[in-house]
């Protein structure tokens, strides 16, 4: 048979439609389908019962109920707790993703000793018993030369009995270094000490409130208690609520807020008393309460009407006259307006003068002690322990005066400076702190001025982490003896910032400890019990367990079955005016404890004429910024015009990244007197001219590679500033420069 | 016979504040995987993405809107139109009269990506890789989901699952209908602002069919005639201008919603 070109192409073709009407296409994508899919290493995740446990989360200060969900003796889900007084199912972002954290690999599994240099990442494993004894040898040995006094703590919070626990550790045995991690909480504390005459934490009713002047504070960017603010804010959208954003940024809180404000960055203490002044003038405030239940008064009055006239805060803020006025008219004339600050997340402690400026416009407008107004709310006092019997060596060990000079003299309401134990520490040859021990908290990246707190840190010759993950300071520590996670211990949890409402919550064991952890709470008994003498007397519990139990008393059963407890005890809000201050009073000023009202601006860091620019942090829900890591799933959110690759973008006004020749995306140097970075530039019209800021939460050294080594720390780039009044940091930014990289 | 359901979403653009906590329950809920840099968002697989929006206005008239988009579920059968649905040479995709759900069943799926191009909002993604748990974290996967493979694209299913779960135990109860509450996806159970409302928009009795009648509700794309399932809810024009291409000097037309 010849085969020629027709018969060739027939051959071809009828072969081709053959084929094609065959089974053959179906059946090879079935198989492809099968053949790609079929691999073992594609895990099956084991079925069986579905249980629930209700607990606390204790990532951050906000402290929402949560249901674990597991199946058989595995977590697989976090969701928020229904009817919890906190958040009410709601959950957050950081919330939802702490599974990641525990089943994490960033988890510290075993004690761990340093072998290496610090910070080299070479650990020994050892048990329990060797890791225990190694801390009571170090600590027994500094005692016994008389050197109690230069032991520290650090800690994450003083509230609960953990942190209480440590404290009462640190007393018997005879030093009084303990420091807690700074945030807006120490400015409030002392606002209201001051004007409420109780040290207390502020308490918001903004659920019933109906305008909202926040003074920076990122009500949806993490302040106070995050779910609840959501939710009031989900509140004031559905009822007509105002909030009004003062802020040099378009934040997300300025971007969904009423108005926006874009202040001169520094400036917002300004404008409060700039907005008291139009109250004063105008006559807009309530006399009930101004004369009724306030002294000072008049001697606000004379401040802000000598000083904060709208034309002044107009050439200062930067905003306009007639919108100062505006402004004040609008506050003063809602029914339940409330004025709060701390900027961002309030990471920072801040100025006490802004603070007490702020809070004067809601005393101005007599929103205090009131439905949807602001109150103190005072701790639950369920931590009754007898009074720590200390020996002759502790004893003396009290009478040295703090590192940080907290409580001294010149600050003697100020309970912790950490910000001053850097310079306290490296100011000698040989390091005023010959321990320390940190729990709860993450110094190395958190404190401002990073690589100063790195080199203090470096000359303390014996550092103890009891973190759960492997954080910068565990990084740096000699000695890390890892505390169960949140999911994987019993604990009490106070009341969260900026709730009205007293609640104690309970976070307990949603799964088996994972690893060879201990709790921290059992830890420190133990460590106390090793120690002997008065030391172990001031422990007379058998372990942390017992001593909770017995700490709540009657409230046990009621946090084991309901997983809160509000607290019965309470002052209701409506109608009580008394105060506890000298005056009996809501005090603006005191005359006769020569307390006058005043304000002093903040000055950052920085020659103006060698960095123009003006740098500011800001707080990004999607990432964590405290002691806790952001976990994958957050990082995942992130934006890519915030991180992209290990590249984090500053947000610039695109008027002065034009000035400055800098494209969108561009890479740059940013340089401050503190140090220098490299990023990319993101040109954003939601930023004041002249502005540059950088997202808190990346350029972590530690944790797991889903985080590590992106973008930068703002910490590395800013150093503490002291407020006069305090003593506490109240940086809000620095002076800066961005130049072409 | 009874009115098919049809699942649908209402999202109060005026309540999302944009914290991104829809975009983590999501992937707790559904095995999502991650990796080391996920800041390419075109290799990032996120069935719910919160994109931001901005009004292009310089300082200070500038503002921003934050819009969480899941799978649309497009109408297909149901007057519309499923963009994945027609183009899948593997029917591995498929809209159900039942539900108004438009699945994906990885088993079937061979990675043309088809769908992806097809798919007008992004909703769609690819695992380019396997995915991988760093060690003990495989601990927290859910078994109602199944973790997909390499060569496979995923969206969101509306949580499928819990759909399936609830009417197990409603037929175990001697029930056939699901109430409002029995079936919610991960996102609208965890949004902590309440922005997200999920139900059957043919039912009267949930709340998204009151919601999606809100003079300012709108769709993505309306006018490629997808019928989405998810409506938008925003006071601001801008931003429901933004849910749609115009030309530079198109007034608004008047709407062609389908409100089924």
């Amino acid at each position: 048979m010849k085969i020629g070109r027709r018969s060739f192409l027939s051959f071809l073709i009828g072969g081709a439609a053959g084929t094609a009407l065959s089974p053959m296409p179906l059946k090879l994508t079935d198989d492809s389908a099968i053949w790609t899919q079929m691999w073992p290493w594609t895990p099956v995740p084991e079925d069986g019962e579905i249980s629930h446990v209700n607990s606390t989360c204790t990532l951050c200060p906000g402290h929402c109920g949560i249901t674990v969900c597991k199946i058989n003796d595995r977590a697989i889900k976090i969701e928020g707790m229904k009817g919890h007084p906190v958040n009410d199912g709601g959950i957050c972002l950081l919330g939802v993703s702490g599974l990641q954290l525990l089943y994490g690999p960033t988890r510290v599994q075993t004690p761990l000793k340093r072998v290496g240099a610090r910070g080299s990442g070479r650990w020994e494993k050892i048990s329990w018993e060797a890791a225990v004894s190694e801390v009571v040898k170090q600590l027994g040995d500094l005692r016994a030369e008389g050197k109690s006094h230069s032991v520290g703590l650090i800690t994450g919070s003083d509230r609960g009995t953990v942190p209480q626990l440590f404290a009462r550790f640190m007393t018997a045995y005879g030093s009084n270094n303990v420091m807690r991690t700074p945030s807006m909480r120490d400015s409030y504390e002392l606002t209201l000490q001051r004007m409420h005459g109780t040290r207390a934490l502020p308490g918001f009713d903004f659920e019933n409130a109906d305008f909202i002047l926040s003074f920076g504070s990122g009500i949806i960017d993490g302040w106070g208690s995050p779910v609840r603010m959501f939710k009031a804010f989900s509140g004031w959208r559905s009822n007509h609520g105002k909030v009004v954003q003062i802020e040099p940024r378009l934040s997300r809180t300025a971007a969904k807020s009423d108005r926006w404000i874009p202040v001169k960055p520094g400036t917002e203490g300004v404008l409060a008393l700039g907005l008291a002044h139009v109250i004063i003038k105008e006559a807009l405030y309530s006399s009930d309460f101004i004369d009724n239940y306030s002294v000072g008064f008049e001697d606000l009055q004379r401040l802000v009407l000598d000083k904060y006239s709208p034309d002044n805060v107009a050439a200062i803020t930067a905003i306009d006259q007639k919108d100062i006025v505006t402004l004040a008219r609008d506050f003063a004339a809602a029914s339940k307006p409330l004025a709060i600050c701390g900027r961002g997340r309030g990471s920072v402690s801040g100025s006490l003068d802004e603070f007490m400026a702020v809070h004067a416009l809601n005393a101005l407008v007599g929103n205090i002690n009131k439905k949807g107004g602001v109150r103190a709310v005072s701790e639950i006092d369920y931590i009754n322990w007898p009074e720590v019997q200390m020996d002759a060596v502790a004893a003396a060990g009290m009478q040295h005066e703090r590192l940080d000079g907290a409580g001294s003299k010149n600050h003697p309401d100020t309970r912790s400076l950490l910000n001053r134990l850097p310079a306290a520490i490296s100011s000698k040859e040989e390091s005023s702190l010959q321990a320390l021990l940190v729990t709860g908290a993450n110094p190395l990246y958190t404190m401002p001025g990073s690589t100063a707190v790195k080199k203090a840190m470096a000359g303390i010759p014996f550092v103890v982490s009891f973190s759960s993950y492997m954080d910068e300071t565990a990084q740096n520590a000699d000695l890390i003896l890892p505390n169960h996670t949140y999911l994987e211990r019993f604990e009490d949890v106070p009341t969260p910032f900026g709730l009205q409402q007293p609640v104690t919550s309970l976070a307990r064991p949603a799964v088996e400890p994972q690893f060879n952890t201990q709790h921290v709470g059992d830890v420190v008994i133990r460590i106390a019990k090793a120690l002997g003498g008065s030391i172990a007397g001031a422990f007379p519990w058998e372990g942390y367990q017992t001593c909770l139990k017995e700490t709540l008393g009657n409230k046990w059963e009621t946090l084991m079955t309901k997983g809160f407890r509000l607290d019965d005890n309470d002052r209701a809000f409506a109608g009580q005016m008394t105060f506890d201050t000298p005056s009996g009073k809501f005090e603006f000023a005191n005359k006769e404890t020569g307390r006058m009202p005043q304000f002093s601006p903040i000055k950052i860091e920085g020659d103006e004429k060698l960095y123009p620019l003006v740098l500011v942090p800001y707080d990004s829900f999607r990432l964590a910024g405290g002691y806790i890591g952001t976990p994958p799933f957050a990082v995942k959110t992130v934006e890519d015009t915030v991180l992209k690759g290990k590249d984090v973008f500053v947000e610039l006004n695109p008027e002065t990244a034009r000035a400055l020749r800098l494209r969108e995306g561009q890479h740059a140097i940013l340089s401050t007197p503190r140090g220098q970075a490299k990023v990319k530039v993101h040109w954003f019209d939601g930023i004041r001219p002249g502005v540059v800021a950088l997202p808190r939460g990346l350029g972590h050294t530690a944790y797991d590679k889903y985080l590590a080594e992106k973008g930068v720390n703002f910490n590395e780039l800013i150093g503490p500033v002291e407020d006069p009044g305090t003593g506490c940091d109240a940086a809000w930014g620095i002076m800066a420069k961005l130049s072409k990289a | 016979m009874k009115k098919d359901k049809r699942y649908g979403m209402v999202i109060d653009l005026d309540k999302c504040t944009g914290c991104g906590s829809c975009m983590a329950a999501c992937m707790a809920e559904n095995n999502v995987p991650f990796r080391e840099d996920e800041s390419n968002k075109l290799l990032s697989i996120t069935w719910m993405r919160v994109y931001k929006l901005t009004n292009g206005k310089p300082f200070p008239e500038t503002d921003v809107c934050y819009l969480p988009r899941p799978c649309m579920h497009c109408g297909g059968q149901h007057e519309g139109h499923s963009p994945c649905v027609s183009v899948c040479p593997a029917t591995a995709t498929d809209y159900s009269l039942k539900t108004g759900i438009v699945s994906q069943i990885y088993t079937r799926c061979f990675g043309c990506r088809y769908c992806m191009a097809s798919c007008p909002y992004h909703a769609r993604y690819f695992n380019w890789w396997d995915p991988v748990w760093p060690d003990g974290m495989e601990k927290y996967l859910n078994p109602k989901v199944s973790p997909r493979m390499r060569g496979v694209v995923e969206k969101c299913s509306f949580c499928f699952h819990r759909y399936q779960l609830a009417k197990e135990k409603a037929y175990i109860q001697g029930r056939r209908e699901l109430a409002e509450d029995e079936y919610q996806t991960s996102c609208t159970q965890a949004c902590p602002a309440g922005a997200i409302t999920f139900g059957d928009l043919n039912n009267h009795k949930h709340s998204v069919y009151k919601d999606k009648k809100n003079p300012n509700a709108f769709r993505l794309l309306e006018r490629l005639g997808t019928n989405p399932k998810v409506y938008y809810i925003s006071s601001r024009a801008w931003v429901r201008r933004a849910g749609d291409n115009y030309l530079r000097n198109e007034a608004k037309p008047a709407k062609a919603v389908q409100h089924g």
